[in-house]
């Protein structure tokens, strides 16, 4: 049932592994803010067990993965399996980065609901986002 | 492209036409160039950035690019030997060999350079926190060809501050990490007069999304407060500054690159001489490599980078780079493959053999509007000068995120540009083309890493476990005095110690680092 304060979504933006390319990654953080949504940036170099503790923790709707290392194939699935495993199976995950075309559709059979590339437009992601985020958000009510 | 607004003609009265303050190429101020004769007296460096997977295919691209006349290399090293972390360690998991090439140990880098002797080349090393063992390897890989450190001529990245800002890559807290610098310096100086201990390094803080004045001005600051800690140290300007060296962004907005190059020799020139004292013209006198802008590359229409990196690369020679990497057409999304990295070696080479815009030194000196757009570069660089001056200094600076925060908001800005369409990209916001086919791209193949993890215990297997114990002692003792690490460094790569070894032992004496992220 909808609210006048209604819970805002939660969005945990994270850089897994040893990549320290985070230009992206804030830029969105901040949109997302901006778009009044609830963002918990998780910083640099996070293991995949770091960042599904936050996920959890922060009770978030959703998490973006920016990866610019090309290690995207091991720290993803990594990312996703703990999450299962934990009995989250309802955040939207969503990757950006610098992912190559043949691997997106590997990464969206794992469950990744969305792959940004370069040149991904920020309104396109936030709308994404708030539009997946919100889907899980009637779920839960 | 900074947002610094632009008149739509320049003339005479723009310009103090002061003699002075442009001067002559190899004469201070240096606005002009570093050396009289510039590209008629030599050419510039190419210098191609490489590396990826494990030493075995970095050598056989390092041994291309030679033979398709690249005249130095330069080496790029992967995620786990840039942050410290060696092959088998749990947080290199599928990051070995992706960004760069992976080295362990002086074992590794012997294969990096099989085939290179070391006294005819000049090789450029892109590592920061574990820079000191890098050297430590590539000095020894010389020893071992029959090559003394005095005769090794090129350089390493060493450039810690901008970790801090815009790289973030990292092993220790700010002041050990400076401390490992000065050593360096202090090092060099001493035992390598051919070496560039440091490359006082804009182009990370450029990626990261600062403007062309925030790149210079940082850039500088960073510089000057290696300076100091030097002089701190006791050493003479005039034994090290000579050998400092700088690494530049040439992003695509033409003019504004060719203006902050020059902008900054001329900040450099006088800073050296008025504010540290600097009496030998060689310390005055900036000089630098360049890389075209990679953040300038897109994925969509990738031969369109083909003209985005041959503008970039113009800009940097128009103003007066020593040394250049230029971009391929494929690195939005991957490593280039050998025929994109051709083709950016050919840029250089038609840009060189061709253009005729080597024939004279500074071409564009005395233009109304780039000789404006050079003063207020310098201008904007000053006006940062003063606001990190009033913070404490770029350390104080740094820990409480000022260049971090300029650069996020400026990222931003450049971004709702982008989003607005308030500015084109090509293919990108405007010109798009729908249904493009992708471009074959690069692969790492994912079994290098056990290839690599297998090297690392083979290495492990064949050394003298004491030995390599004694030195890793021995180098955790001299880390907690004031002493210089680099010879304790030297000795434990010698008994084989890894990289990754000994960074954990640097780290059990000065601790190590997390950012606190503004966005």
């Amino acid at each position: 049932m909808a609210t006048a304060t209604a819970r805002k979504i939660r969005v945990v933006v994270a850089k897994p592994g040893l990549d320290g390319h985070d230009r992206g990654a804030k830029i969105i953080a901040r949109a997302l803010r901006d778009a009044g949504m609830e963002v918990i940036y998780t910083g640099l170099h996070q293991t995949p067990e770091q960042i599904a503790e936050t996920v959890i923790q922060e009770d978030a709707d959703a998490v973006g993965l920016s990866i610019l290392s090309g290690a995207h194939m091991t720290l993803v699935p990594r990312v996703v399996a703990l999450l299962a495993e934990q009995g989250v199976d309802d955040v939207l995950v969503t990757v950006g980065g610098t992912i190559p075309a043949d691997d997106i559709p590997e990464l969206k059979k794992l469950g990744v609901a969305e792959v940004f590339t370069p040149g991904a437009g920020t309104d396109d992601i936030v709308d994404f986002i708030r539009a997946g985020a919100a889907e899980r958000h009637q779920n839960t009510d | 492209m900074s947002g610094h607004p632009i008149e739509p003609l320049y003339t005479a009265e723009d310009t103090a036409a002061d003699d002075e303050r442009i001067g002559y190429p190899g004469e201070y101020p240096f606005t002009r160039g570093p050396y009289p004769s510039m590209y008629r007296g030599r050419l510039w460096t190419m210098r191609q950035f490489a590396g990826f997977g494990t030493v075995e295919e970095t050598n056989e691209r390092f041994h291309y690019l030679l033979d398709h006349g690249q005249t130095g290399l330069s080496t790029a090293f992967d995620m786990p030997t840039l942050m410290g972390y060696d092959s088998d360690h749990h947080r290199s998991l599928g990051e070995v060999g992706r960004e760069g090439v992976a080295v362990d140990s002086l074992d590794d880098m012997e294969q990096l350079f099989a085939g290179i002797p070391l006294g005819g080349v000049t090789t450029s090393m892109t590592i920061n926190a574990p820079a000191a063992i890098l050297l430590a390897f590539y000095v020894l890989v010389a020893e071992e060809q029959g090559i003394p450190a005095e005769k090794l001529g090129g350089t390493i990245q060493t450039d810690i501050l901008k970790e801090y800002i815009a790289q973030k890559e990292w092993c220790f807290p700010i002041e050990p990490a400076m401390r490992l610098v000065t050593d360096m310096i202090e090092w060099c100086s001493q035992k390598m007069p051919r070496w560039h201990p440091v490359s006082i390094s804009g182009y990370h803080i450029r990626e990261a999304g600062s403007t062309a004045q925030q790149e210079l001005a940082f850039t500088l600051k960073d510089g000057f407060t290696y300076v100091e800690r030097a002089i701190e140290r006791g050493l003479d300007v005039d034994d090290f500054a000579p050998r400092l060296s700088f690494f530049f962004n040439a992003h695509i907005d033409f003019f504004e690159e060719i203006a902050k190059y020059r902008a900054a020799r001329r900040i450099w020139a006088r800073e050296m001489r008025d504010t540290y004292g600097a009496k030998r013209e060689e310390s005055m006198r900036l000089r630098f490599h360049a890389q075209t802008a990679g953040v300038s590359l897109t994925a969509q229409q990738p031969l369109n980078n083909v003209v985005r990196t041959s503008l970039e690369a113009l800009a940097a020679v128009l103003g007066g780079t020593q040394s250049l990497h230029t971009n391929s057409f494929d690195e939005a999304l991957a490593l280039p493959t050998e025929e994109a990295v051709r083709v950016a070696l050919r840029t250089q080479q038609i840009i060189a053999t061709e253009s005729g815009v080597t024939n004279t030194a500074d071409p564009l000196g005395g233009s109304y509007f780039v000789e404006k757009l050079t003063d207020e570069m310098e201008q904007a660089a000053y006006g940062y000068f003063a606001r990190i001056d009033e913070l404490g200094g770029m350390v104080e600076a740094i820990r409480r995120n000022f260049p971090q925060r300029e650069i996020a908001d400026s990222a931003f800005t450049y971004q709702r540009e982008l989003d607005e369409r308030k500015r084109i990209v090509v293919g990108v916001n405007d010109f798009i083309q729908d249904g493009e086919e992708p471009t074959p791209i690069l692969k790492i193949d994912a079994a290098l890493e056990q290839k690599q993890v297998d090297r690392l215990q083979a290495t492990k297997a064949r050394r003298d476990g004491a030995a390599v114990e004694r030195a890793l002692a021995e180098l955790k003792r001299a880390a907690a005095t004031e002493e210089n690490l680099m010879p304790s460094i030297i000795e434990a790569a010698r008994a084989r110690a890894t990289e990754g070894e000994m960074i954990v032992a640097m780290q059990e004496v000065f601790g190590t680092y997390t950012e606190s992220p503004v966005f």
